[in-house]
């Protein structure tokens, strides 16, 4: 082994100049130390059972200097199997008790190392024969959107578009929502006009292609904030200036623009 | 064997929100046999498979659904748009020791993979792949993980037997490479990735 050992190192040299190159690619792939434990071992075309500790130890903290010389955090998982590595080195230099064993009965840490990489192999393999499966709503698609998830992710796609009915409805359970004596100043310099209201929320669907009804006046919830944008609502959409819609049974109302991307100009009224 | 049975079948699949099981069909079809039904649906699944169409009938997580072909899922996507879950390698591996390992803590994920998997876990578990099982009655009472049905549903899984076994994948290396997409029912276009990938 000790005469091998030059020969690794002039090898190694260059792999890591090369990683050094590209450590970005090659650190995201490594999953913790059991993957570039095994990266290390193909790497070297050696034998899960039978790996010379020496070589790959020696690899292992190389690579966990490298990590070092390019300022990332090596993480202590990478540093507890730095450890046991040294430690299976040692007890490899020292010399064996052949005739009695006293530890026969504990367990050989190299051994233990081995078990632990050939069920690490197992699984990443098995993880990446799940991955390749052809996965519902990546390759296989389903009558309905049976996925919840998925559903969630498409508000706009599955509701249906609602009547007048729902929507004062909605405003309704709204205002009931409110304190009825709620403290209120008479200040009538500062009302809120229903343009302002109908030119925010012209202004908010540009930012974004959906807006739900109480995300609308969930910052100032008062009775002459939630009336004037339910008007301002009706009038936006009697000027078919949005679509409404509401999500599955009793769900939130939603807003989208009739004519998205290009948002015409209002008359206020 | 039941013309008339097989239609209405189809009927009630085709029409269902979401997977049914065979139990709810029988439940359903009173009328029928369970015997009956369950020839009628593997005759279905033999007609849907023949007739060389854009969906199949399937089994997934222990219920019968129509769903479409893989090939086709380039074309699908030009008109639905689906947030389809990205899996990183460590997100998989993980899913990997769960589905294979369950009931498994957190403790024995991090031992095989030697490195933390709290945030893995989680997201995980956000996604609804893995849920809780309960505690494991050892000190300290940590929470034990399994495979949720959604994991079933998106995997295009019947139950958790029909995972290749670890033997199986095993196996792989041993094999020609011609023999991979048999053994793992692969679609022949997944198989391609999955070889590069063990290649690495």
């Amino acid at each position: 082994m000790t005469a091998e050992a030059p020969a690794h190192r002039e090898e190694h040299l260059p792999l890591l100049d090369g990683l050094r190159d590209q450590y970005s690619v090659h650190l995201d792939k490594f999953d913790g130390p059991m993957d570039l434990l095994l990266h290390l071992i193909k790497k070297n075309e050696l034998d899960i059972c039978d790996i010379s500790i020496a070589v790959i130890t020696r690899q292992y903290l190389e690579f966990i200097k490298l990590m070092k010389v390019l300022n990332l955090e090596v993480a202590g998982d990478f540093l507890v199997m730095a450890a046991t590595l040294l430690q299976i080195k040692s007890r490899q230099l020292l010399p064996l008790d052949t005739e009695d064993e006293p530890e026969a009965e504990e367990i050989d840490p190299r051994e233990e190392l081995v078990r632990r990489l050939l069920a690490y192999q197992q699984y990443k393999e098995a993880g990446m024969v799940i991955g390749a499966r052809a996965m519902l709503g990546r390759e296989v698609f389903a009558r309905t959107a049976t996925e919840p998830l998925l559903a969630a992710a498409q508000n706009v796609e599955g509701p249906l578009e609602v009547s007048l009915f729902e929507l004062v409805d909605a405003f309704r359970a709204l205002l009931q929502r409110i304190p009825a004596e709620s403290f209120h100043d008479v200040a009538p310099g500062d009302s809120l006009s229903m343009a302002d209201c109908i030119n925010e929320i012209l202004s908010l669907l540009q930012e974004q292609d959906t807006v739900q009804f109480d995300d609308l006046v969930s910052d100032e919830p008062t009775r002459e904030r939630i009336i004037v944008t339910f008007l301002a609502l009706l009038e936006l959409c009697r000027l078919k200036l949005i679509r409404i819609f509401q999500g599955g049974g009793h769900g939130s109302i939603w807003f989208i623009p009739a004519v998205p991307a290009d948002t015409p100009e209002v008359d206020a009224p | 064997m039941n013309p008339e049975l097989s239609a209405i079948l189809e009927s009630l699949i085709f029409t269902a929100e979401s997977a049914l099981s065979t139990d709810r069909l029988c439940e359903l079809l009173d009328e029928f046999d369970r015997d009956e039904i369950k020839s009628a649906l593997s005759e279905l699944v033999d007609y849907h498979q023949g007739r060389g169409g854009g969906f199949d009938l399937v089994e997934v997580a222990g219920g019968w659904q129509f769903r479409t072909r893989p090939v086709f899922h380039r074309f699908i996507t030009r008109h639905i748009k689906t947030r389809a879950f990205k899996f990183s390698q460590s997100a998989l591996e993980t899913l990997a020791i769960i589905a294979y390992r369950q009931p498994v803590t957190r403790a024995e994920v991090e031992h095989l993979r030697g490195v933390d998997c709290g945030g893995v876990l989680k997201t995980l578990l956000e996604k609804h792949l893995v849920r809780i099982l309960g505690k494991k009655d050892i000190p300290g009472r940590p929470l034990i993980y399994g495979t949720s049905k959604e994991f079933l549903e998106i995997f295009g899984l019947k139950d958790l037997k029909s995972l290749p076994t670890l033997r199986e994948i095993q196996a792989l290396d041993e094999q020609p490479s011609y023999e991979r997409q048999e053994e793992l029912q692969l679609e022949p276009e997944k198989s391609l990735p999955v070889e590069s990938q063990l290649s690495l």
